[in-house]
């Protein structure tokens, strides 16, 4: 339809905001966000812990992942079946894994028991014992899914692209690191790696559900309040990414395979940098919007080429990428390659139309009731603004701050992270090597 | 015209179905159409057709273009999508409230107007096959399309949804308009709508957009029932990927047969409770017998369990990634002890109640966002009435262990299953 049309109108005091969000400091540093929120009986927790891959040693790569994954395997005073027990017996969940910047968890329940999932996830936190028949077992199942990661050509083209766009930095290796550092990583690593790392300063948990904010609090003084380990190792910073020089290429023979995937763009803003909301919003119209933009349109749309090909801005804490990925026939892949290259380049050397950024804002501006419809997406935004210090007021600005957004801030953003002739490119596929 | 438990049901005079749920806690209406055609429904030549004439739908009708429809939602600040099932085809738009007349007013005009312009069948017929191919990568794919193709010789549930690609390399555009023409009727679909908006006036507002549309044809259901299995039956596969994979599938009965749900309390016993919902994960199976018998017992590393709702028998399967210090033998040895188990002793009282209370848990889950409040209303008619989501809880509750053990002697028995094994292939390449 190509009627006029104007950008919602929102009532931004439905949206998370000041008067909503109750946000508490503890003393030991551990910063509490809840929601109330009584639509279902339901209740979601997440958070994170301010330790991750980057606190890594190369050759140990996984470590954290490793660490964070045995927490559930045993405490001092609750063994394997019993953690799970007590959180299978009531249809909860509980989850800690770990990424390249922290340590996150996840965990929903009945509001009834979220007393109980708290305590859980402080004990859990503080006192693991990483037993060694329960890390065994663990072992073999890191064993086995790091094998069918390297078996996966969506997880290799990832590889290959992360292996060029990021020489020397932390993100040039995967956070969940290989069989060889699996095996490098001892039970005794895993201990002292806990000891020295996973401690309350910079911790954030958020709530959103059908409980009181106060109930809550209580909850968390009680479970958390007098955990007082300091972190012993130094914070290891994110290092800036260098834009690449020239064309680089991976590509990797996965035998068998139907399907090449493919991986194409450079490093990009962190979520701090100015250029980052321009970004996203470019990001939109580049491989996004209605069907994956303008690379949908021209990959999958015109061409039939593939099921999916869009594009990803990362943000984050560090220069995460921004990329172009697409599932392509093996045939196809030197045409998908040159009609992604196109897009960029149309998309870094002219503005947007206006068209496309008034129906993109109306678009990110529109979804946000939606965003905040469930539990999940409340805790998770609560988490992005604790995390990025957005403010308690970010999501009732938000609309300003996109509208404020010109086609002029999308190009220099744009020209600022991607360069058609300088472009990263990761293929994983079979590329008609015999290995026979 | 009904009333019940504050979903308001009725039927247009051309048949289409209408479930309206008033739900006020944002300003969010989620709005479905089901249509009853699926995989179930297709022939050999024409697999995969439903999923494709899906695809068709988004290609654009003379009053919304190709594009137009993506871009008109993604504007309102809306999200849409399909999905095409082995029962049903369904199509949601989950809009800000105002802006949702655009869902019903799509809606309306793609159950009867598509263009299946020839030449974007021409080029969604290799976004289809990339789909497959995509699917092709993964070597749980192709365990399981074999096991489902064993599973059932007869009934059309032998072929997977997104078809064969030799029907895929050959079907015509005017299959796949009759195809669409003699499935997307109004009597042959289901409206539904939860969200922030009025009864009364929605009534209206669907009356105004989906009453003028006239009703067609009956197509003629084809629909060959698979006979009875007498034997069990095993098919392996092979490809380049290293790991090992286990997949054993029971024939289970009907979402309607008064079995469904005791088996549904076996599968939370054995492998971990898990939601009906397509849209709600379920919960870690730690505390499973499968999982102590199989992952603490170093045999496997990961295993899991799926029992799906269908208008005609289906499968309930076993799924088990194979350690890389242990065969896909290794661990069906060790799965039949479990099924020896549950065969032959009732659950404990401690299990039924725990299966019970998670299955409530899920339950209260996967009700919570107006788009699953929607999902269930038609979800349940493609296969039974609401009354089977709002009775489901009450009808767990009456279970007993003694159910679980009939079903568990009368579904898990080896001559009812087929066993399929992935490993990796022993010797040169395969085309």
């Amino acid at each position: 339809m190509t009627e006029p049309f104007t950008l919602p109108e929102l009532d931004v005091r439905s949206l998370p905001g000041p008067d909503d969000i109750v946000r508490n400091q503890l003393p030991n540093d551990i910063t509490l966000l809840v929601r109330e929120n009584y639509s279902s009986p339901a209740v979601v927790i997440s958070g994170s812990l301010a330790t991750g891959a980057l606190d890594d040693p190369a050759e140990k790569a996984g470590l954290s992942s490793f660490t964070a994954l045995g927490l559930m395997r045993g405490t001092t005073t609750r063994s394997f079946e019993s953690i799970f027990d007590s959180i299978e017996s009531i249809g909860a969940s509980l989850a800690v894994g770990s990424g390249m910047h922290t340590v996150q968890f996840h965990g929903k329940a009945l509001a009834d028991d979220l007393d109980l999932l708290i305590h859980l996830l402080a004990d859990v936190l503080r006192n693991p014992v990483f037993p060694e028949p329960e890390m065994a077992i663990l072992r073999e199942q890191r064993r086995t899914a790091l094998k069918r990661r390297d078996e996966d050509a969506g997880a290799r083209a990832q590889m290959a692209f992360d292996e060029l766009a990021y020489p020397g930095h932390p993100y040039q290796q995967p956070s969940d690191g290989s069989i060889e550092t699996l095996d490098a990583i001892s039970l005794a690593d895993v201990r002292a790696h806990h000891q020295v790392h996973f401690a309350p300063a910079g911790m954030i948990l958020t709530v959103a559900g059908a409980v009181r904010a106060q109930d809550v609090l209580s909850s968390m003084q009680d479970a958390l309040g007098d955990w007082a380990a300091e972190r012993k190792g130094p914070a290891v910073d994110t290092p800036d990414a260098e834009a690449p020089g020239e064309m680089l290429r991976k590509d990797v023979h996965l035998e068998g395979k139907s399907q090449s995937e493919l991986v194409m763009g450079a490093p990009g803003p962190a979520r701090r940098d100015p250029h980052f909301l321009p970004a996203v919003l470019g990001n939109s119209i580049l491989g996004r919007f209605g069907l994956y933009g303008r690379i949908g349109s021209a990959v999958r749309s015109s061409a039939g080429l593939a099921y999916y090909a869009y594009s990803t801005v990362s943000g984050g804490y560090g220069p995460g990428p921004w990329q172009v990925i697409a599932g392509v026939n093996p045939h196809s892949v030197e045409q998908a390659v040159q009609l992604i290259q196109k897009e960029i380049e149309h998309f870094v050397t002219e503005p947007v139309t206006d068209e496309e950024l008034l129906e993109n804002k109306a678009n990110f501006i529109g979804r946000m009731p939606l965003q905040f419809e469930s539990n999940e997406g409340v805790a998770a935004a609560l988490s992005h603004i604790e995390r990025h210090q957005l403010g308690l007021d970010y999501y009732r600005t938000y609309p300003d701050r996109i509208k404020a957004i010109s086609a002029e801030d999308i190009v220099a953003a744009a020209r600022q992270f991607l360069d058609p002739d300088r472009l990263v490119i990761g293929i994983a596929g079979d590329t008609g090597e015999s290995t026979a | 015209m009904s009333e019940a438990d504050g979903v308001f049901s009725t039927r247009l005079d051309n048949g289409l179905e209408v479930q309206l749920k008033e739900v006020h806690t944002a300003p969010v209406i989620s709005s479905w159409v089901w249509y009853r055609v699926g995989s179930r429904n297709e022939i050999a030549g024409t697999t995969g057709i439903s999923h494709w004439v899906e695809h068709m739908q988004f290609k654009g009708t003379d009053r919304f273009p190709a594009g137009v429809l993506d871009r008109a939602i993604s504007r309102d600040g809306g999200y849409w999508n399909a999905y095409t099932w082995l029962d049903w085809t369904a199509y949601y738009e989950t809009m800000p409230a105002d802006r949702i007349q655009l869902a019903l007013d799509l809606e309306s005009d793609r159950m009867q107007n598509s263009r299946f312009d020839p030449d974007e069948v021409h080029s969604e017929r290799t976004v289809i096959i990339s789909e497959r191919q995509g699917h092709e990568n993964s070597p749980g794919f192709r365990l399981s399309e074999e096991v489902q193709a064993a599973a059932f010789r007869v009934h059309a549930y032998h072929h997977e949804v997104i078809g064969d690609m030799a029907d895929l390399e050959t079907m015509s555009r005017d299959d796949l308009y009759t195809h669409y023409r003699q499935n997307y009727l109004p009597s042959n679909a289901v409206l539904a709508m939860a969200g922030d908006f009025s009864t009364e006036e929605m009534l209206t507002r669907v009356q105004d957009a989906f009453g003028g549309i006239q009703d067609g044809d009956a197509r003629i259901q084809r629909i060959r029932p698979e006979p009875p299995q007498h034997g069990e039956r095993r098919v392996t596969v092979e490809g380049p990927e290293e790991t090992e994979q286990l997949l054993v599938a029971y024939r289970a009965p009907a979402a309607t047969h008064a079995d469904f749900l005791p088996l549904a309390v076996l599968d939370s016993v054995l492998a971990g409770a898990s939601s009906f919902n397509f849209f709600s994960s379920g919960i870690s199976n730690k505390t499973s017998r499968l999982y102590k018998a199989l992952i603490d017992g170093g045999q496997a590393a990961s295993v899991s369990g799926n029992l799906v709702a269908t208008i005609d028998p289906f499968l309930y399967q076993i799924h088990a990634t194979v350690r890389p210090d242990r065969t896909s033998g290794d661990v069906l040895d060790a799965l039949d002890v479990e099924i020896d188990r549950i065969c032959t002793e009732p659950i404990s009282a401690d299990e039924l109640a725990r299966a019970i209370r998670q299955a409530s848990a899920l339950f209260a889950y996967s009700s919570e966002t107006i788009t699953n409040q929607a999902f269930w209303l038609g979800y349940t008619a493609m296969f039974a009435e609401y009354d089977w989501f709002e009775t489901y809880l009450e009808r767990l509750r009456a279970i007993t262990a003694e159910d679980v053990l009939r079903v568990a002697q009368a579904y898990m028995r080896p001559s009812q299953r087929t066993v399929g094994m992935y490993s990796k292939s022993r010797g040169g390449r395969d085309d």
